[in-house]
């Protein structure tokens, strides 16, 4: 199957190693991935701050740079649920029916990560090794707005190896929201740590996730909170897709996640 | 028009007043034991619920349907609350209602001093001098007057207002303000209550427990019930088709204040109207499992009019505007007044949970004060309140009328931006020039590599073992609490071009 990947801009500058464990995991899978080089952004961060008039141009680049795509994937569950929710909303109050009628047609091919693998694959078990304590963080907009369910979860359990450990308090926000995250920085951060209580109850090595802008929050958190200590005992926020992209091959390693060097 | 909500006007931002709570950890304790009791109670109800869906669907039609009919439904509930014996007020705005309120008080009074010199004198001979006539009322359950601040309308014009509501009872005596819709004193533990009980109520000694407190409540209101002859209600609901009125409480002071007075004023939010009687159907399902996580609310009051020789014998109804109306044109801003006030969304909401209601700086917190406020009042006060969420969607999924409050937020963000991009230093801020500035460089894909490679090389400034500390302007906000990774070496499209590219379309410009 051919597959165009929205890498999303965060990920693209931030997170590289996500998008590279989703080319290299679909390919592994048979799969032709391909990369539309002028994508950049899904007008997410402008939209739900405010800025409507200055998302609109980049929902219609990115519409357009997709066309001839087939299956778009996207490693980044608040993108998915941006277009979703919002981008036939945008085309209804700009009374723009042309835009209208380009979501239609788009929404339907736009797959988020592990709706990808799960329905469109039809694959639970991607063959991927990864011998650890895992505990999910169901980020809120792939749990309330895309409604992915126990999808991620099937995933991970289906992994060679995994120890799959429920987090309590799992439904709760790691107070991330976007540009929240600065102009609340307190509040938000507070909401954090309640998260990290949780996180850290689980005992588990790794805590994964569908979004990399939250798992950056509760990296961020971590890392503060373990200043000045060893890397022993941490836990490394990862994106599922480096999980499954993990084999007995190549196996994905605590130490590639570690912050010093941690880069392609 | 002087259109108010309560003391948005005089407050702070709501990232200046959580500052305060935060550090308020007694406070803060209060806040996160009572949300998660009610949450916790409000879903056990919920779930044994086999059509709660069906029922929020109903909820939300049947609101939907009543505000797009609103004068018809408006000008039925008057016609039939005048022929009932009732009489029906209309006020534009905080200060009509209250002038209302204080004309239909002080005329009560003197009538019923007439009718019972006895009492005044008796007053005048206690007092040992002439004690000039001072109208006291008993109040309950109505938020909507602490929305158009009746009791420092009615103390300045010589009425004492006493508030008979267990928890706005507690707000009362603490000078304090409501911090929850439905649990207005939810920011104070028993103990603080205790305190207040006696000092106020001027006793010696007074238990510890729940049950020692409620009695000595219930010793001090009994007395109000039994001797003040004017009551002022709120209202959840009023009926179109018969004119009546509904109340619903947990505590039978609302049955009391609705039943004992000779008088009765109730003071109604305009969108407070609903169609038919059988509507309770739907809504005496939602309200209470939403609220306070009960199947039923132990009392339900509903009263059309007046009866001779049984309760009140004078029936006002206020019907209240205060920017309601405003809300109407737009089908996002209307959906608002949906709203039932269950207060489901503030127990659900995690930036609620952290502050409690005080941070918002409005009687009407957590998310649906966060649309509500501003929007009644024209967007001129509480306008940090839309980006006090994290739009985690929390409270959409268990309001029981299905108010989308996160898409709410985001429209009124939207109308605050607009707003800002027609004043100098809104529109040259540094988050508007930042957000125009990337704006550019997403329609730009070759200004948005360079700027990519621009940030890796300029953020040695700010890198120290692998992350950047003390960052300029907002992103400050997210190195004062957090640690960030230093941008890695290569991003995902250059990784792209050096490994899979071949024979690719390259970027455009």
């Amino acid at each position: 199957m051919r597959i165009h990947l929205f890498i999303a801009c965060y990920n693209d500058t931030l997170f590289p190693r996500t998008g590279m464990a989703v080319v290299n995991l679909l390919e592994r899978l048979g799969h032709d991935v391909v990369f539309p080089m002028a994508q950049t952004c899904c007008g997410q961060m402008h939209y739900n701050t405010g800025y409507h008039q200055e998302a609109m141009p980049l929902v219609k680049r990115l519409i357009d740079e997709f066309r001839d795509a087939e299956t778009i994937v996207v490693p980044s569950a608040s993108c998915v649920a941006m277009m979703r929710d919002h981008y036939e909303l945008m085309a209804h109050n700009a009374n723009d029916l042309r835009m209208m009628e380009d979501v239609k047609e788009f929404l339907p091919r736009v797959f988020e990560f592990s709706e990808l693998i799960t329905d469109k694959l039809g694959l639970t078990d991607v063959g991927a090794y990864f011998p650890h304590k895992v505990t999910y963080h169901p980020s809120c907009h792939s749990l309330r707005l895309l409604h992915v369910g126990d999808r991620p979860i099937r995933l991970l359990q289906g992994v060679e190896g995994l120890d799959y450990t429920p987090m309590e308090g799992a439904d709760q926000c790691c107070g991330f929201g976007g540009t929240f995250a600065v102009k609340n920085a307190e509040v938000s951060s507070a909401m954090l740590a309640d998260k990290i209580g949780c996180v850290r109850k689980t005992s588990a090595e790794f805590v994964a996730a569908l979004d990399n802008s939250c798992l950056m929050q509760i990296d961020g958190g971590l890392h503060r909170e373990s200043n000045g200590k060893g890397a022993e005992g941490r836990i490394r926020p990862v994106h599922l897709a480096e999980i499954l992209n993990s084999t007995r091959e190549k196996p994905l390693t605590a130490e590639s996640l570690a912050w010093e060097g941690a880069t392609a | 028009m002087s259109v108010r909500v309560g003391h948005t006007a005089e407050k702070a931002s709501f990232p200046i007043l959580a500052h305060d709570i935060l550090q308020d950890d007694q406070t803060r304790r209060n806040v996160r034991h009572a949300t998660d009791v009610i949450r916790n109670k409000r879903a056990l109800r919920v779930e044994e619920m086999p059509d709660w869906q069906d029922l929020r669907t109903a909820g939300h039609a049947i609101k939907t349907h009543t505000l797009l009919h609103l004068p018809h439904y408006l000008e039925m509930f008057e016609r039939n609350c005048v022929a009932a014996g009732g009489q029906v007020h209309w006020a534009r705005d905080a200060d009509e209602a209250n002038a209302i309120a204080i004309r239909l008080i002080n005329a009560a009074a003197k009538q019923q001093a007439n009718a019972h010199p006895e009492v005044i004198k008796v007053k005048s001979e206690t007092a040992g001098t002439h004690v000039p006539l001072r109208p006291e009322v008993i109040k309950v359950k109505t938020m909507t007057s602490d929305e158009i601040g009746m009791n420092a309308a009615l103390e300045k014009n010589n009425i004492t207002p006493w508030e008979t509501d267990l928890a706005d009872m507690i707000v009362q005596m603490g000078h304090d303000e409501p911090s929850h819709i439905v649990v207005p004193a939810l920011h104070k533990n028993r103990h603080q209550v205790r305190e207040l009980f006696l000092e106020n109520m001027k006793l010696t000694e007074l238990g510890t427990e729940a049950e020692d407190l409620t009695q000595a409540a219930r010793h001090y209101l009994r007395k109000k019930f039994l001797e003040v002859g004017i009551g002022v209600s709120g209202a959840n609901f009023a009926i179109a088709e018969t004119g009546g009125v509904v109340v619903v409480e947990s505590e039978g002071n609302g049955r009391m204040c609705v039943t004992m007075p000779k008088t009765l004023i109730t003071l109604v939010g305009i969108e407070k109207v609903i169609p038919k009687f059988d509507d309770l159907e739907v809504f005496l399902q939602l309200l209470p499992r939403s609220a306070t996580g009960e199947r039923m609310n132990p009392y339900n009051s509903i009263w059309t009019g007046t009866t001779a020789n049984d309760g009140p014998a004078e029936f006002h109804v206020i019907l209240l505007d205060n920017g309601r109306t405003r809300m109407m044109a737009n089908v996002r801003e209307r959906e608002t007044l949906n709203c039932i006030r269950c207060g489901a969304c503030l127990n659900a909401c995690p930036v609620y949970r952290e502050t409690g209601g005080h941070a918002y700086g409005s009687i009407y917190s957590g998310p649906i004060g966060a649309i509500l406020s501003p929007q009644l009042n024209g967007m001129k006060h509480s306008r940090s309140l839309p980006y006090a969420s994290s739009l985690c969607g929390a409270c959409y999924e268990v309001c029981p009328v299905k108010i989308n409050i996160p898409e709410t937020l985001i429209h009124l963000r939207g109308k605050i931006v607009a707003a800002d991009q027609n004043s100098i230093t809104g529109k040259f801020s540094q988050e508007s020039m930042g957000m125009k500035m990337a704006a550019h460089l997403f329609e730009h894909p070759r200004q948005y590599e360079a700027a990519q490679r621009m940030a890796r090389t300029g953020q040695g400034i700010f890198e120290k073992d692998g992350k950047l500390v003390n960052l300029p302007g907002m992103a400050g906000g997210w190195t004062q609490f957090r640690d960030l990774r230093a941008l890695p070496e290569q991003t995902f499209r250059e990784w792209w071009k050096k490994n899979r590219a071949n024979g690719q379309k390259g970027g455009d410009a």
